[in-house]
């Protein structure tokens, strides 16, 4: 079986909190990892890997520095990395990302099935998965929160939607995202950290990949994000005072002047 | 694009430092430096510059959009034949879009034995194109893809929008990759620049930290999945004259990639979360899945639908289903009453939005205070007891 994963690297900007007085972000020794949601398809991956044998790759586009994220993804048990960086695929949005991988995945001749996770923390639209599915015109599966069968070119998950759990099939090849219910990630491992210093990493841009400038990163994007801003959260609480019997009738008086009880 | 920084003007203020997403942007023996790599010339830094500094110069557009295009679109989402109120909230803000654009509103409604596709037309749509088919009950994604595809490159309307719900986020996005155009992500804001006829589509990022505002300016149609319980629904018009459009459906041609084989029924309790009006959510401070019986008791006192924290799923105390926040639902009910939630950012981004919150916790410097109306310091195992007490009483 040949697995490959997509994964970002992103700011962990979980941490940044906004300062009320000049509106802008507090960063506190902010560092990039890999979207947590990623290294649930990883450690997924690496799984199935090692359970029935075959290769896991691992891609990702990004800076330069974005290696970092795929020697650390190496420690966790992948094969092999490939790190798509060129100038040209600066300002993608959704649509150009999923066409630069989707040439990747191309290149690689081999993939039976590829895990996305379900969405990133920082841009965290989720499209790129089903994005990058239609480009290679392979079935899509989002929310996967269970593998229940995979061989022969046949994939039996089980996926979370808003009402409950659905379990669908599919053939190989396909696109799936996960989420976290699917496995929990291990910590790397002594000889895998020692595999990821030394590991030769691919770098591949448009000549490797054989496409135009003009549809891959910005020009290659329909969107464009004209303005950013910080959400004005001016807002004061009432606090209800007293004992507890005392701040349970203020609030049930509240509650009733507004009709909601 | 190009990022041009006039060193002359820099003072060194350092104010587009922390505006940054990327944290690109740095001080050097007094000037600004931009670390171009990884840049997505968001305009953040530009804007913080009271000296103009920094300015980023545009391309020439390459393409002008197709003006052949016209019309405002909302897929009207059904489960099992029954509307999601998704579908109307659309509508309310569809209207006025498509007002302000002075063009039509279509609903597009892809189901089977759907219950009152009229009241699509009294929530503010012109036309309604409807297909009906068995095949269609299951929302079966690569049917809806092909079907959208088809209808949008037959009818061209010009923005096409749809609720970003589970379905929504899964197949909107494969329909923008095969008519190879844009789509806006899980929007809290839609307007109109009048000016160039542009969709402006305002979505949370960063884990709901950065508000951005993104165009799609030349290709057709402009797309945008849209948060469910962002816009309020309008009271509908039983009188307003609309048009039903059959359209059919026809399974051959379209190779349907995956199969669904079972549905599992999760949601534990009778009101929906979704839709519910009250919401009683519990979070860490519970203590243990038994106190979920607690917030049970007063969810069943007032009629409220039962929610929770990711921290309680993840403690396995209560099923997916009810979580509320990024990675959850999104909720805007009437009233929504936390308790024990310390309100992680990525909470707030699914509940912030509720008319009335309530937070009852024993931390008085829990994040869940700044967007509550009111706050109750304490402990919940006795504020809680005693409002369902009086509630009965
Ligand atoms: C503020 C802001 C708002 C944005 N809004 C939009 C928008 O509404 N629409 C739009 O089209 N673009 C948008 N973008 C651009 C978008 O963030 C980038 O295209 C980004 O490269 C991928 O999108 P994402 O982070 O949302 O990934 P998601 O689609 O959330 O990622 C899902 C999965 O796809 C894989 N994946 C994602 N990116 C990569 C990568 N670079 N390399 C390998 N695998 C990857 C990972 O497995 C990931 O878990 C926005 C960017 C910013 C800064």
């Amino acid at each position: 079986m040949n697995i490959v994963v997509c994964l970002k690297q992103v700011p962990g900007t979980t941490e940044v909190k906004i300062d009320p007085q000049t509106n802008t972000l507090i960063r506190q020794g902010i560092e990039n990892i890999i979207n947590p949601f990623d290294t649930y398809a990883i450690e997924e991956g690496v799984r199935l890997k090692e359970k029935d044998g075959g290769k896991v790759t691992v891609i990702t586009m990004g800076p330069s520095q974005a290696e970092a994220a795929l020697r650390e993804s190496i420690s966790l048990g992948i094969d092999e990395a490939i790190l798509l960086c060129d100038n040209a695929f600066r300002g993608a949005d959704t649509w150009a990302t999923a066409f630069t991988l989707s040439c990747a995945v191309k290149k690689l001749q081999q993939y039976d099935l590829i895990i996305c996770g379900r969405q990133t923390i920082d841009g965290d639209t989720g499209q790129v998965g089903p994005e990058l599915a239609e480009m290679l015109d392979i079935p899509f599966i989002a929310y996967v929160g269970q593998i229940e069968e995979i061989k022969d070119g046949y994939l039996r998950v089980r996926r979370m939607v808003e009402e409950g759990h659905e379990i669908l099939e599919t053939t190989l090849p396909a696109v799936i995202t996960v989420a976290k219910e699917i496995n929990v990630p291990r910590l790397p491992s002594l000889r895998g950290i020692m595999k990821s210093k030394s590991a030769k990493i691919d770098t591949w841009g448009i000549r490797e990949l054989g496409v135009e400038e003009s549809m891959v990163g910005l020009p290659g994007s329909s969107t464009q994000v004209i303005k950013i801003f910080f959400p004005q959260r001016v807002h004061q609480a009432e606090m209800l005072e007293g004992n507890p019997e005392k701040q349970v009738d203020t609030l049930i008086d509240r509650l009733k002047s507004a009709g909601l009880c | 694009m190009k990022l041009k920084i006039n060193l002359d003007e820099c003072v060194g203020c350092g104010n587009c430092t922390s505006v940054c997403p990327f944290d690109l942007v740095e001080i050097v023996k007094g000037k600004v430096k931009i670390n171009e790599e990884g840049c997505n010339f968001c305009g953040a830094c530009v804007e913080s510059c009271g000296y103009y500094a920094i300015t980023i110069e545009a391309d020439e557009p390459v393409a002008e959009a197709d003006e052949s295009y016209c019309g405002v679109w909302v897929f009207a989402e059904q489960r099992r034949g029954t509307l999601k109120n998704v579908a109307y909230e659309l509508l309310s803000r569809g209207r006025e879009l498509a007002d302000t654009l002075e063009t039509e509103l279509g609903a597009v409604c892809l189901g089977h034995n759907v219950q009152d596709a009229e009241s699509l037309i009294a929530y503010g749509a012109d036309k309604v194109y409807l297909a009906d088919s068995p095949d269609l009950a299951d929302n079966q994604e690569d049917y809806l893809t092909h079907k959208l595809v088809d209808l949008i490159r037959e009818y061209k309307p010009e923005v096409v929008i749809a609720g970003a719900t589970a379905l929504g986020r899964a197949f909107f996005p494969r329909v923008a990759a095969i008519l190879n155009t844009g789509l806006t992500a899980d929007c809290t804001g839609l307007d109109i620049d009048t000016e160039k006829r542009l969709l402006l589509q305002t979505r949370p990022t960063f884990g709901g930290n950065i508000m951005a505002t993104i165009i799609c300016p030349a290709n057709r149609p402009q797309m945008a999945t849209v948060r469910p319980r962002v816009f309020k629904k309008n009271a509908p018009d039983d009188k307003r004259q609309g048009q039903i459009i059959k359209v059919d459906f026809k399974k051959e041609g379209i190779a349907p990639k995956t199969k669904l084989l079972d549905f599992i029924d999760d949601v534990t309790e009778t009101v929906k979360l979704e839709d519910a009006d009250i919401i009683i959510s519990g979070g860490r401070g519970l203590g243990k899945p038994e106190n979920f019986k607690l917030l049970a008791e007063l969810a069943e006192a007032m009629g409220a639908a039962l929610g929770s924290s990711r921290a309680a799923v993840d403690e396995g105390w209560i099923p997916y289903s009810h979580q509320v926040g990024q990675t959850g639902k999104t909720v805007c009910p009437k009233l929504y009453i936390a308790c024990g939630i310390s309100g992680a950012i990525q909470h707030l981004a699914g509940m912030q939005t509720s008319d009335i919150i309530v937070a009852i916790n024993d931390d008085p410097n829990a994040p869940i205070f700044e967007v509550a109306t009111y706050g109750i310091v304490g402990d919940l195992f006795q504020v809680v007891p005693m409002l369902i007490k009086k509630l009965k009483g």
